[in-house]
């Protein structure tokens, strides 16, 4: 494997070929927050929150590639307010109640918003009106919850090899529709990454409720990213 | 009933051998033979494709053209752009809708008629106009609205209501269509004579090397609005590894006021035609697509008829014009109704019989498109400009136009003019001149490139159409001082909602909170802080969209506040402490107050 | 001598769990005490304005024509007006009826809904009630807010940090842990 070097807000970044910036910063532990990308799956570049100025122009860091030389701009305060301009968009489009749902202090999207210092949305709420699956035995779908990031789409074709989910209609009409009458009618199991894959509260495991302490889940408090922080520190 | 339905379907799947990829062949036929796509026949073209329902569904549910509920036989869809507003669209939906005795967006309780509307359908010269399934009809009035109703209810068959061709090959057989061409100038590019085969001839001489050398000499950049140097696209696919290449049309011209490439398609196939095979021989590729809008389904029989009859010239198949080793050959792909299906990644996806998201870039077309292959996308126009630039050198072509645009560029010009219609000009041609060919009277501004680009008021006239001044596809609407620019940027705001795909956050959900800050600022609520945050979340959205059209969605909101601002600076005002006037509560207790048969004492 | 700041308090659609959390501060309530006076607030149980107020907190958004009435009230009595928690900022639990007619949700509330015993099926409606609004609105959308402390209910420190901010003008450091959603 061939080697490029970058600069990330100043700092020179080694990577390898082919990897995305979002990958590149990760391994020089710096953190470009982001919200669809999930583990080794194919980018989608559908939230937006992982933009970075590349050479100056603003690019989703999970599908840009490295390239030589690159000039790349993550923590400018333009950057920051995009992004929290995005996290508030995604929580204006949905129904988030984090009072009441199960995800709380496991929630990426909540996580996010924390980090970011958000204390309330800055636009209208939309309140739209969606329904929630329970036909699973054991899984649920709360389309209120659902930021549309397709993590559960690909991990369920490429890492589950089913296709239990797929988007459909188009626009502000775009949501997340399975493979069946209900839930219950596909070939979904607890155990399929894709209900893992849910970076909140959307797709949720039936019978686990509240099972970790406030105070002590993940995001109560450590900053999201932060793991990817301190690991470039050491 | 049931029984036919799954018969047809499977014929259907089985003409298209089975291949998921044709998918958009096939649901588009299901939907005309059946009025829609059911549940039941979306699982059974699973079966047939192996692929899943919710699969089928994705790309049912994304197109406009297509239903999961069954639709009326026939269905009218009004086209509901500014300009046909302008000429009285209000009025023929009106008197439509009564005549039927359906609101817009219903069909007739005995399943006959669905009246709806539709953007632009490329007819803005000849507006009001209206699909009646395939057929087009021009310059609707309530009356000739209501007499259609009354022809339709007696026959049900929409071809019947073409009872005066149009201009040229719009009165060929296979066309049969009420459009006019309305070309009212006519360059030596595009409407310049052209004998089939001549240009390919002259092109078949050089090394395919030299053809793209050519091209690029003759300084062409991409006539879609991008205006990406053609010879270096080229050249990208031709140098991409990759066992196929391939050469799609850009046919689907969606930008809202552009009816160009309608024009060429129907009086210049050749030259289209031609343009693409010489990109195949240039770059590679034995295969073309082209990608025809649903709106203009009523040109496909007499394309297939064309690309049919150079197939008998030798013009297309195997060892063109005796050339051993060089096949090529062209398809049409219809469309469904997505403007963001013109966007080469999404229109890419379309032909593969998906969803038309675009797709994330890299990889970019030339080096991994249809299929996974390099694919070159370029527009009808540029085709065209191939053809004659092959035909009568780099040196001719690259002489005419602006210093760094050449050539000529075909635009459609509609809105408050005498003379709406397509005119084939040198670039460099300034916006005042166009005013004036147009016999457009009292021009208070202009939409220069359709919504996604600017709107210019009469200080910027003297700006000249090229890529470095006024850039444009090809769309020019002109509106009189009358005219209401934020009610104008409003409409379009809600065109790119509508045709958002929805994949990415700034553009699905931006737009809406756009929508509702411009709302509440002509609504007359608004302070002079929202206009400061309209323009903060216009930015963002353009800025953090994932294609063309996000990144453009915002412009007739920006370009209003820029060339307009007073009106907008005119409606906000600072507020006093107290209720904000968006909040309003006799709004909000209405329902209550019906409820419980008294007033609030509040309100 | 200075004057002691005047904070006045309410809850609207609330559930007077952030008021509970006022009280949390525990000792520090007695330095609280000694920065500012308390005007119409649930904790001294005065009902009206006694004057023009530096600070005013609202827990809970706007479910009915009432709850407009004193949040337009608040705006232009307080200087500085606060969003306290979640019900204030995103309608929280009272939000749950915002894509439910409001007919609808009075029946299931009165009538339909197991375990109630209606057998006229009527609907309260007496003169006094308030009239329900047509869903809930988060106060923000009602009149401006000024300053927003999330949490269901918000932390007593997030509280103290907020308040001490406002009193003493020193702006206070961000901590992580002091915005929270539930
Ligand atoms: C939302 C959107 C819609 C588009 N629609 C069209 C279209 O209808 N026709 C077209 O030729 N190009 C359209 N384009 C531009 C194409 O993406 C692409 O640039 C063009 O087809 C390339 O051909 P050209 O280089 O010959 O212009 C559109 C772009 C976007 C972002
Ligand atoms: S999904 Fe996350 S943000 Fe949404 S309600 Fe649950 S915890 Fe809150
Ligand atoms: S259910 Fe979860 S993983 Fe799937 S698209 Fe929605 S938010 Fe993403
Ligand atoms: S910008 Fe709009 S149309 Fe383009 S990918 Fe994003 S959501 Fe889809
Ligand atoms: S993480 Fe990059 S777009 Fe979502």
């Amino acid at each position: 494997m061939s080697g490029v070097t970058l600069t990330i807000d100043g700092k020179s970044v080694a990577a390898e070929k082919g990897q995305t910036l979002l990958k590149a910063a990760e391994g020089a532990g710096i953190y470009i927050p982001r919200l669809c990308a999930y583990k080794d799956l194919l980018p989608h570049g559908s939230c937006r929150v992982c933009s970075v100025r590349v050479n100056g122009r603003i690019q989703a860091a999970c599908v840009q590639t490295v390239t030589d030389g690159a000039i790349v701009e993550n923590e400018t305060a333009e950057l920051q307010e995009y992004r929290r301009n995005i996290i508030d968009l995604l929580f204006v489009e949905g129904n988030h109640f984090c009072m009441y749902c199960e995800k709380s202090g496991h929630c990426e999207l909540q996580a996010l918003a924390y980090r970011f210092g958000i204390t309330a949305p800055r636009y209208q709420l939309l309140y739209p009106k969606r329904d929630i699956d329970m036909s699973h035995p054991d899984v649920y779908l709360d389309h209120n919850r659902c930021i549309l990031c397709g993590r559960c789409v690909r991990a369920s074709q490429d890492l589950d090899h089913k296709n239990v989910f797929q988007f459909i209609e188009r626009g502000c009409r775009k949501r997340l529709q399975v493979n069946g009458e209900a839930l219950a009618a596909t070939d979904l199991q607890v155990t399929d990454e894709a209900v893992a894959s849910c970076p909140v509260g959307a797709l949720m495991r039936k019978r686990v409720g509240y099972s970790v302490p406030v105070g002590e889940r993940p995001y109560d408090n450590i900053p999201i990213g932060r793991d990817i922080e301190t690991a470039g520190e050491e | 009933m049931k029984q036919p339905m799954a018969k047809g379907t499977d014929e259907i799947c089985r003409r298209f051998g089975n291949d998921r990829t044709r998918m958009m062949d096939i649901v588009l036929e299901v939907q005309a033979r059946f009025g829609c796509v059911s549940h039941e026949a979306m699982e059974q073209i699973a079966r047939a494709v192996n692929t899943h329902p919710v699969e089928v569904e994705s790309v049912v549910t994304f197109y406009s053209f297509l239903s999961v509920k069954p639709q009326g036989q026939v269905v009218i869809r009004l086209c509901s752009d500014i300009v046909d507003w302008m000429k009285g669209y209000e009025d023929v939906a009106d008197a439509m809708s009564k005549e039927l005795g359906v609101t817009m967006g219903e069909t007739t309780p005995d399943g006959a008629i669905t009246l709806t509307r539709t953007p632009c359908i490329g007819m803005s010269d000849q507006a009001p106009a209206a699909l009646v399934n395939d057929v087009v009809v021009t310059h609707l009035t309530p009356e000739r609205g209501r007499q259609l109703i009354r022809d339709l209810r007696r026959h049900l068959d929409p071809p019947q209501l073409v009872t005066m061709v149009g201009d040229g090959n719009n009165a060929h057989p296979l066309v049969r269509s009420m459009v006019r061409n309305n070309i009212r100038m006519r360059g030596p590019v595009h409407f310049a004579g052209f004998e089939p085969g001549s240009a390919l001839r002259k092109t078949l001489a050089l090394a395919p090397e030299a053809v793209i050398r050519e091209i690029k000499e003759s300084r062409l950049r991409g006539r879609g609005g991008a205006g990406f140097p053609a010879g270096l696209k080229w050249e990208l696919a031709r140098n991409a590894p990759g066992r196929k290449r391939y050469i799609l049309c850009n046919a689907d011209e969606g930008e809202p006021g552009t009816f160009k490439d309608r024009v060429l398609l129907t009086e210049r196939a050749d030259m289209v035609l031609e343009g693409m095979t010489i990109a195949g021989y240039a770059v590679g590729s034995d295969s073309g697509i082209i990608y025809l809008r649903g709106e203009y389904r009523y040109l496909q029989p007499f394309l297939e008829s064309a690309i049919e009859e150079r197939r008998r010239q030798g013009l297309l198949g195997t060892d063109i014009l005796g050339k051993k080793g060089f096949p090529f050959d062209i398809r049409i792909q219809l469309g469904a109704g997505a403007y963001v299906c013109g966007e080469e990644t999404a229109l890419i996806s379309s032909c593969e019989g998906l969803r038309g998201d675009p797709r994330n870039r890299p990889p970019f077309p030339p080096q991994q498109g249809y299929l996974g292959c390099p694919t070159i996308v370029n527009n009808v126009e540029t085709f065209c400009c191939a053809s004659r630039i092959l035909l009568e050198g780099a040196s001719w072509f690259a002489a005419m136009g602006s210093p760094r645009t050449s050539g000529t560029k075909v635009l459609s010009i509609s809105g408050d003019c005498r003379k709406p219609g397509v005119y084939e000009v040198p670039f460099g041609i300034t916006a005042q001149e166009l005013i004036e060919m147009t016999e457009a009277e009292n021009a208070g501004s202009m939409l220069i490139g359709g919504p996604s680009r600017q709107m210019i008021g009469s200080e910027r006239f003297g700006g000249r159409i090229c890529y470095d001044d006024l850039a444009t596809g090809g769309a020019i609407m002109i509106f009189n001082r009358a005219r209401n620019k934020l009610e104008i940027a409003e409409h379009y705001l809600d065109f790119f909602i509508e045709e958002s795909c929805g994949h990415c956050t700034p553009c699905r959900v931006g737009l809406i909170l756009l929508k509702r800050a411009v709302h509440k600022v002509v609504a007359g609520a608004g302070e002079p802080s929202d206009l400061t945050d309209m323009r903060d979340l216009s930015n963002f959205i353009i800025r953090t969209s994932r294609c063309g059209l996000g990144q453009a969605a915002p412009n007739p909101v920006l370009g209003a506040l820029e060339n307009f601002g007073d009106l907008y600076a005119g409606l906000v005002a600072e507020r006093k402490p107290g209720l904000l006037p968006e909040f309003d509560l006799s709004q909000a207790v209405v329902d209550a107050e019906l409820r419980a048969g008294r007033q609030s004492k509040y309100v | 001598m200075t004057t002691k700041a005047r904070i006045a308090t309410v809850s609207l659609a609330g559930c007077f769990g952030c008021h509970m959390s006022i009280l949390d501060i525990d000792d520090r309530i007695l330095q609280l005490a000694e920065l500012v006076e308390f005007d119409r607030s649930p904790i001294n149980d005065f009902k009206e304005f006694q004057g023009r107020c530096a600070v005013g907190i609202v827990e809970g958004g706007c479910c009915n024509e009432e709850n407009v009435h004193v949040l337009e009230q608040f705006r232009k009595q307080c200087d500085v007006l606060i969003s306290l928690g979640e019900c204030a900022i995103t309608g929280g639990i009272p939000a749950m009826r915002n894509n439910i007619p409001l007919r609808e949700c009075l029946e299931e509330a009165y009538v339909k809904s197991p375990g109630v015993y209606n057998p006229s099926g009527a609907i309260p409606n007496d003169p006094e009630l308030p009239l329900l609004l047509n869903r809930l609105y988060p106060c923000h959308e009602v009149v401006k807010i000024d300053q927003f402390i999330p949490g269901c209910p918000p932390s007593a420190d997030a509280i103290w940090d907020a308040l001490g901010t406002l009193l003493t003008g020193k702006p206070a450091v961000p901590v992580y842990t002091r915005i929270k959603y539930d």
